[in-house]
């Protein structure tokens, strides 16, 4: 069970040929069966409230989707074509740079035509998250039978 | 500029830049101001390259999706109250109807709720044809209290 289904350096080659994760930074730390995790280094531009330093909610939720994402493929055990159907995001804490947003991610139940992830994104206390977050994703894998619709 | 100065600047119909600059993120992704109103303004959001999540579709990342439509919500807010500093973000609920794909997004917002303390804004976001949104969200601010802001201007 602790087997990586997705080889960690197959998942950071797919993110470093995604444009938009490129382009935020994103660096993938762990794909386990069971969870994805990533970093993601705060940059000035990443401000959503200039006067008082505070990190813009948008990065986190990019960053939520990404890892939710790379959970459900490392669920799947390939980067099969994935669509988020919803995405809700609780903001718990402002987020003050510099240290770097950790989320991570689990893909809790999948199903032959849906997977449903959790995440939670902390800076440097996993028990003090900044975001908590569901998503929900379909899927196009055609092999997995874990549910009869 | 105060954000106060900066809002004046655009309902006069001035530089959107100015109000732009107090949120970095939405200026990095890019944000323009498409359609000047002062009620329900309508913004875009440029295609280009880099927000790109699945280039095999090609199709946008969905939080650039996101993110955009998180912007459009704040600066709505920014411009139609008399807020003096910017909302803080309490929760975001956003469901994707389809593909957005590689070319402008427009996003226009209402302002479903407005309590003296809480705000909730409606989102929706369309690319070439307005009538087949690619995503609606939700968001929740929460506001300054005005006698805050009062208290504060007042010290500075």
């Amino acid at each position: 069970m602790n087997e990586p289904t997705l080889p960690l350096a197959l998942a950071q080659r797919f993110a470093a040929l995604v444009p938009h994760m490129r382009e935020l930074g994103l660096r993938l730390l762990r794909v386990e069966r069971e969870f994805a995790e990533a970093a993601l280094p705060l940059r000035p531009e990443f401000l959503g409230d200039r006067e008082r330093g505070l990190v813009h909610t948008g990065v986190v939720t990019s960053l939520i989707d990404s890892v939710c994402g790379f959970a459900v493929h490392a669920r799947i055990g390939g980067l099969v074509t994935i669509a988020t159907l919803d995405l809700r995001v609780d903001y718990l804490r402002p987020v003050r740079p510099p240290q770097a947003l950790i989320c991570r991610a689990e893909c809790y139940r999948l199903t032959a035509r849906i997977a449903f992830a959790r995440a939670a994104v902390w800076q440097e206390d996993p028990g003090a998250p900044v975001a908590t977050s569901l998503a929900t994703f379909m899927h196009a894998t055609r092999s997995m039978h874990e549910e009869t619709p | 500029m105060t954000l106060a100065e900066a809002r004046r600047a655009v309902r006069d119909g001035g530089d959107f830049g100015a109000l732009l600059a107090f949120v970095p993120y939405a200026e990095w992704l890019g944000l323009r101001l498409h359609q000047r109103d002062a009620q329900a303004p309508v913004l875009r959001l440029p295609y280009r390259e880099a927000l790109v999540g699945n280039p095999r579709l090609p199709a946008l990342h969905g939080g650039v999706v996101a993110g955009f439509m998180e912007s459009a919500a704040l600066l709505q807010l920014l411009l139609v109250l008399e807020q003096d500093r910017v909302p803080k973000s309490i929760d975001f609920s956003i469901d994707y109807l389809r593909s957005a794909r590689p070319e402008d997004s427009y996003a226009a917002c209402e302002l479903t709720r407005l309590g003296r303390r809480v705000a909730q804004v409606q989102v929706r976001c369309w690319q070439s044809e307005a009538t087949k949104p690619v995503a609606l969200a939700r968001a929740h601010f929460l506001l300054a209290p005005e006698a805050n802001a009062t208290a504060e201007h007042l010290q500075a």
